[in-house]
């Protein structure tokens, strides 16, 4: 599905990591740690085509980035959800059409009732006609988390998806993911956030990457 | 998808102003310059047509010939194809041609004036070169005058009016243009985030360029619509030149209809120059 081989990425002149070569096959469960700086956010940009690599190649079912056209990579992107860490939101739009945005934006149809659901399950149903200014940061991750999934994605990418929220919205969100993994969507979530991850591990064969020295490695069964 | 895209992109911004009252003040201008050119363009039709098909023949003969060469000159044209009609002038008619440039109390009896013949020709007209032969032959003194030496320049006057006026519409064309695509561009910066989430979300180009390039269409379209109207009436208020108007600036008849093309002119202007930028913006967006 998404496919890295031998890839390097430079940045402010050295190589923030180099070497990796990885596959994120359908209905596989990834967790991504290392360091801050290690390049995280940007592995995760390289699996959506925000960022090319400096070298070797990345491939999107099948198609290399590389030789990717716009319109191509726009339809890719559609079937990939991505969480920021950042959360960006038309700030003119309420939560409800922001959520939808994957769907309207594409030409989908639009069902009310299944953003509302939506909204439901991560707790902001209540704040569904608010303006994203108006949320705290917890919830615009959750509202973010709601957007990347309403396309029903093939894979979802989050970054540090549960770092401005409590434990047991963690727990819910978390809930959610695997619930997406086991209907066959491969999900990679970069964090620091040991305790979710080993509590993923409980509920699903979850598999530990780390970034550290340049290189990608496996994690191992240590956590 | 159209109620979606017309509203992610944020209403607020000056380039909305800039559009506006941009595409408002172009079209007043075209309005003028259009008037301009389609006055120009009637004024040459009508100089063609009034001098086109006339002539004159002078005679300066001495007065014992006077008379002889003036009978032999109405002959030679009355035989030759192409002349519709010929008549002598009245002494009063040369005075009236004459009063313009010497005053009403000119001393016509004192000054040896030549005889003038007016003459209508048809609309082939006639041979002038085996005219001018034939009364050289048979009235020496006749000098047949189509009025070439005079009509061209002035034809040559308002054919170039007539393009400059083009020019002036070019001009603001390419004016209105580039207002667009400066306020396409403020606004394709200004909201870069929004172009960020919609990358990200999966919008193509097309649709994002549209959500931007369909609202400066509109409001091209308003601004233009409303300097149309504003620079019509001005036309329409435009003084008379009493009742010989059809050389005056501005439209008549029909041509009141061309300047309502100026809105849609500014309407494709605009959304070729915002889809330009558009597009040329989002290529250096991942």
């Amino acid at each position: 599905m998404i496919e890295f081989q031998d890839v390097a990425h430079d940045y402010g002149g050295g190589a923030l990591f180099e070497g990796v070569t990885i596959a994120l096959e359908p209905g596989s469960f990834h967790f991504l740690t290392g360091p801050s700086g290690a390049g995280k956010s940007t592995f995760l940009k390289l699996c959506y085509g925000e960022l090319l690599p400096s070298r070797g190649t990345v491939t999107l079912q099948g198609t290399s980035l590389r030789q990717m056209s716009r319109d191509a990579l726009a339809e890719m992107r559609n079937s990939i959800g991505v969480v920021h860490q950042d959360c960006q939101f038309l700030d003119h739009l309420d939560i409800r059409s922001n959520v939808a945005l994957p769907l309207s934006t594409t030409g989908r149809a639009v069902s009310d009732r299944d953003v509302d659901d939506l909204l439901n399950w991560v707790g902001l149903r209540a704040q569904a006609d608010a303006l994203p200014p108006t949320l705290s940061g917890g919830e615009r991750q959750r509202a973010a988390l709601a957007r990347a999934v309403i396309a029903a994605p093939r894979v979802l990418l989050a970054d540090e998806p549960t770092g401005n929220l409590d434990w047991e919205m963690s727990q819910r969100l978390l809930s959610l993911m695997v619930e997406l993994n086991r209907m066959g969507t491969a999900v990679l979530i970069a964090t620091h956030d040991m305790n979710l991850i080993r509590t993923a591990k409980s509920q699903v064969a979850a598999r530990v990457l780390r970034i550290a020295g340049r290189k990608l490695q496996s994690a191992g069964s240590d956590l | 998808m159209s109620a979606i895209s017309d509203q992610i992109v944020p209403r607020s911004g000056h380039g909305a102003w800039l559009v506006w009252l941009g595409a408002a003040a172009m079209a007043y201008l075209a309005v003028f310059a259009l008037a301009l050119s389609i006055s120009a363009e009637r004024l040459a039709d009508n100089w063609t047509a009034a001098l086109a098909q006339s002539a004159t023949v002078r005679i300066s003969a001495p007065p014992a010939e006077l008379d002889a060469q003036t009978n032999a000159t109405l002959e030679v044209l009355r035989t030759t194809p192409g002349i519709d009609e010929a008549r002598v002038m009245s002494a009063q008619e040369q005075a009236d041609l004459l009063a313009v440039w010497l005053g009403p109390d000119l001393p016509l009896d004192a000054l040896p004036l030549p005889r003038m013949l007016e003459v209508f020709e048809t609309a082939e007209g006639p041979d002038r070169q085996g005219l001018r032969l034939r009364l050289s032959a048979e009235a020496p003194s006749a000098i047949y005058d189509d009025h070439t030496q005079w009509r061209r320049p002035l034809i040559d006057a308002a054919s170039r009016l007539r393009a400059l006026s083009m020019l002036a519409l070019a001009l603001i064309g390419g004016v209105t243009g580039a207002i667009i695509a400066l306020a396409a561009s403020a606004a394709l910066a200004s909201n870069a985030q929004v172009i960020r989430v919609l990358r990200l979300v999966g919008a193509r180009d097309r649709f994002i360029a549209h959500a931007f390039v369909r609202r400066m269409t509109r409001r091209a379209a308003l601004g233009a619509t409303i300097g149309t109207a504003l620079g019509m009436l001005s036309v329409l208020g435009l003084p008379s030149l009493g009742p010989d108007a059809t050389n005056g600036l501005g439209f008549q008849g029909l041509s009141w209809i061309a300047p309502l093309a100026v809105p849609v002119l500014a309407a494709l202007v605009a959304w070729a120059a915002a889809m330009a930028t558009a597009f040329a913006v989002l290529r250096g967006v991942t």
